[in-house]
């Protein structure tokens, strides 16, 4: 019965988004308070009877109800409980059904956070985010079912979870994303709203920047948690590998930061403002683009879903309906719109430009780089040809290079026009950071590479000047500023682990018996042991590693019989310098493991930088101009 | 209007071309995505040569034995929730008797798969034991199922790889079937 009326709960919020979206529309065309109550109400309802959907599902996978296909695909008895609950969203259905609750409970949020907004926004905005996840719904209802049985011929025992997802970082990381994704759905109701309405000007600016920076911070820490999952569980101390779905995030998070941007111009200046819709309708485009690519089965990779052509087809429809609305929308109504931009000088309006004209570039090259396998495929009738890191690494890092030069200038920028003069100590800032990146690097590793001396120098010069301006400016500050600032100093963080990472790591492999040691970077890695042990739902051989006298790492090797997969687990020292990594590889019949040890100067910094971007993020749409402003909107545009 | 608003306006539209490009290539990409061929290499190619124990009765196997007439080959496990699906796919084609159906079973425990033959019934002519997956490991196995179709001189026709459906059944094999004989 439970996984019946799971399906029932989808079914009804199916119903309420349509709900959301008619009387959303009708009330925002009409200026109607009791339609645009109403849709509220109802997205109340299409929120609580996906979270019972959701929650219905989460229970078939604790009592272990195999009856439900999908339970007994990505589940097993002996699953830990909390595994048996992320096994939820383990694969496409749960996911999908996750991604709908996600884009429900957003509903549910900006109907009750958003009421200072004009009426006829506030309608339209619910009815548009009806329309998308009415589309998402029907999706899921129809062709996606994850309460679907399987009966008769019930197994006794589900083929349990991918190893590779038995995992902490895992449990988190697609809720993460999908908060993400779907966040920019939010931005993209804005715009529609916006563009139907006509009030797209610097109110309209200051209501969707929160909205937007709570989703990019989300879709920040979801992707540093799959690039962190990546490296510490594949087992090859990799953390980026420009993987087709790996990109697929970062797509909307590249066009996200620029539409950050865009969007303080558009608030501040009244500047980009058709730049900034289109933007917003942009991103959540190649937000949907990513849910295409990881769930059409048009990709083998990693961490894509195998699902069927048809279900991409339906995928691509609403991509084609969502988008195409959002941009035909866009052509007829934005060109009548009237930006401001009266000064072309140097100042700050012309950085922010720089800014999304480099991420825009990005943004292509990235698309260009992942679309461009999938054509080559069938233009050449089947033939295969793969897009390497050279590709995107010899766009993307000079073009972040580029970046982070124009952004150790932003906060010395002033709006309207900034004279020469406040740039005068950007010199001497860049020249110091040069020294130290040169000198730096030649004390500590005996070595120099000129793209890591430029990543290092740019990420230093970006500090300076941020910290120098916050110094000058601690008792005028406001959140804002705060925010951009530390977001700031987490992009060059990030830019500098980055920079040293990338080149000097160690990795030496090696032939180990009991008792033998390898030496890396003047450290002595010694096998002390392998032992075999015994958990619930895998065997392990363990490897024990002294470590210089200093310390101890286990690196595994498992295996799950069920699956009958083989995974390794890598032993991690993490530091904040630098990370020892030990990989247990395959056995011989000498009685000699294969080993590889790694040595990872500054990974740490990677994902710390990311997640005080993420946190930055948020910290910045905590200003409370956002609601002291808000007031002084509403009495511009009375509610009723 | 006046040309430079129709202008302005047509430079508005652009965009809603660029997604179409992108859209354009995506189905492409679902289009030429027929994951069934993926190791072309092997259709048309012989069946492996092999050795190995049948399942009931532990009598020595190999490539030599299937040739003669063409064989539905189907790889299934115990462990294998979407063979069970497929289970009765399978049933519906040994019954109806236009092909023999060989079973491999692939990286399984004996007394589980005779306790799933039991359980379930039993379809094939006789099944192919790959305890260790070597067999799987030369015919491009990724997982259970996959089900091949070799014709009677020993030549691999077609892949599937997941579960075979009625739809796979009698819209790509049936036919091919028929052009072999």
């Amino acid at each position: 019965m439970i996984p019946e009326l799971g399906h029932l709960l989808a079914i009804f919020g199916w119903t309420a988004a349509l709900g959301v979206l008619v009387s959303g529309f009708w009330g925002g065309c009409r200026h109607s308070e009791a339609w645009v109550a109403l849709s509220m109400r109802l997205a109340r309802l299409q929120f609580v009877v996906l979270a019972g959907s959701f929650v219905l599902l989460i229970v078939a996978f604790l009592h272990d109800d195999f009856s439900v296909l999908y339970v007994a695909n990505n589940s097993n008895q002996l699953l830990p409980w909390y595994y048996k609950i992320s096994a939820v969203w383990g694969a496409h259905e749960g996911s999908f059904l996750l991604w709908t609750l996600v884009a429900a409970t957003w509903t549910h949020l900006v109907a009750n956070r958003a009421q200072h907004i004009p009426l006829d926004i506030h309608g339209y905005v619910l009815g548009s985010l009806g329309f998308i996840n009415f589309l998402f719904l029907a999706f899921l209802v129809v062709a996606s079912n994850p309460f679907e049985r399987l009966v008769p011929n019930t197994p006794l025992n589900g083929v349990d979870l991918n190893p590779l997802l038995q995992d902490f970082a895992l449990i988190i990381h697609p809720p993460m994303l999908y908060i993400g994704y779907v966040g920019f759905a939010v931005a993209f109701s804005f715009g529609v709203a916006g563009l139907l309405s006509g009030k797209l000007d610097s109110a309209w600016a200051r209501w969707v920047r929160p909205w937007v920076n709570y989703a990019w911070a989300f879709l920040t820490v979801g992707i540093a948690l799959g690039s962190w999952w990546a490296y510490y569980e594949l087992g090859w101390g990799g953390w980026w590998f420009w993987d087709p779905v790996e990109n697929a995030s970062l797509l909307p998070w590249l066009a996200g930061a620029a539409l950050i941007h865009s969007l303080a111009a558009t608030e501040k200046r009244g500047a980009y403002k058709n730049w900034t819709v289109l933007l917003v309708i942009l991103t959540f485009s190649l937000s949907l683009v990513g849910a295409f690519l990881v769930r059409s089965g048009i990709l083998t990779s990693v961490h894509a879903f195998a699902v069927d052509a048809q279900r991409g087809l339906v995928l691509l429809g609403i991509l084609t309906v969502v988008s195409g609305a959002g941009l035909v929308l866009f052509a007829l109504r934005a060109s009548t719109l009237k930006s401001r931009l009266e000064y072309w000088g140097i100042s700050r309006e012309l950085l922010l430009l720089i800014n999304n004209l480099l991420l825009t570039i990005t943004v292509a090259t990235v698309l260009l780089g992942t679309l461009y396998p999938i054509g080559y495929e069938w233009f050449t009738d089947g033939e295969k040809i793969s897009i390497g890191s050279q590709y995107f690494n010899a766009f993307f890092i000079p073009i972040m290079l580029v970046l982070s030069f124009f952004l150790a200038l932003a906060p010395l920028s002033q709006w309207k026009t900034t004279p020469l003069k406040k740039f005068r100590w950007c010199l001497v800032f860049l020249g110091a950071a040069a020294i130290v990146a040169l000198i730096l690097p030649w004390v500590l590793a005996n070595t120099l590479y000129v793209g890591a001396t430029i990543g290092i120098a740019l990420g230093l010069f970006v500090l300076i000047t941020h910290a120098n301006s916050f110094i000058k400016q601690r008792k005028s500050l406001n959140l804002g500023f705060v925010g951009m600032c530390i977001a700031h100093v987490g992009f060059a963080i990030a830019l500098i682990g980055v920079a040293v990472t990338s080149v000097y790591s160690y990795s030496v492999d090696g032939r180990l018996a009991i008792g033998d040691s390898l030496e890396v970077n003047g450290r002595n890695y010694e096998l002390q042991s392998v032992q075999t042990i015994e958990s619930r739902n895998y065997l392990a051989e363990r490897a024990e590693f002294n470590v210089g006298n200093r310390t101890t790492l286990y690196p595994e090797r498992r295996f799950y019989p069920i699956r009958a997969m083989q995974t390794t687990e890598a032993a991690i020292r993490p530091e904040l310098f630098r990370d020892l990594y030990v990989t247990l590889g395959e056995p011989t019949d000498n009685g000699t493991w294969g080993v590889r040890v790694q040595e990872k100067p500054l990974i740490r910094w990677v994902w710390f930088g990311a997640l005080i971007m993420a946190i930055a993020a948020v910290l910045a749409c905590s200003d409370k101009r956002y609601r002291r402003l808000s007031k002084r909107d509403l009495s511009q545009y009375s509610r009723t | 209007m006046t040309s430079k608003t129709l202008r302005l306006r047509l430079l508005f539209a652009l965009p809603i071309g660029g997604i179409g490009v992108v859209i354009f290539i995506l189905a492409l990409g679902l289009r030429g995505g027929d994951h069934n061929i993926h190791p072309s290499t092997l259709i048309a190619k012989p069946f492996p040569s092999f050795e190995a124990p049948k399942l009931l009765d532990n009598e020595i196997s190999d490539h030599e034995e299937l040739l003669g007439e063409s064989r539905l080959i189907n790889v299934w496990a115990s462990w294998c929730v979407a063979c069970r699906t497929e289970h009765r796919v399978i049933q519906d084609i040994a019954e109806s008797n236009l092909i023999s159906v060989v079973g491999i079973n692939y990286k399984d425990q004996r007394v589980d798969a005779l306790d799933w033959l039991t359980e379930l019934g039993n379809p094939y002519d006789y099944t192919i034991v790959d305890f260790d997956g070597s067999l799987g490991v030369d015919l491009g196995v990724y997982g259970a199922p996959e089900t091949f179709l070799v014709d009677s001189k020993g030549y691999i026709r077609y892949k599937h790889i997941g579960a075979l459906t009625d739809k796979v059944w009698e819209g790509e094999i049936l036919p091919l079937l028929e052009n072999l004989d």
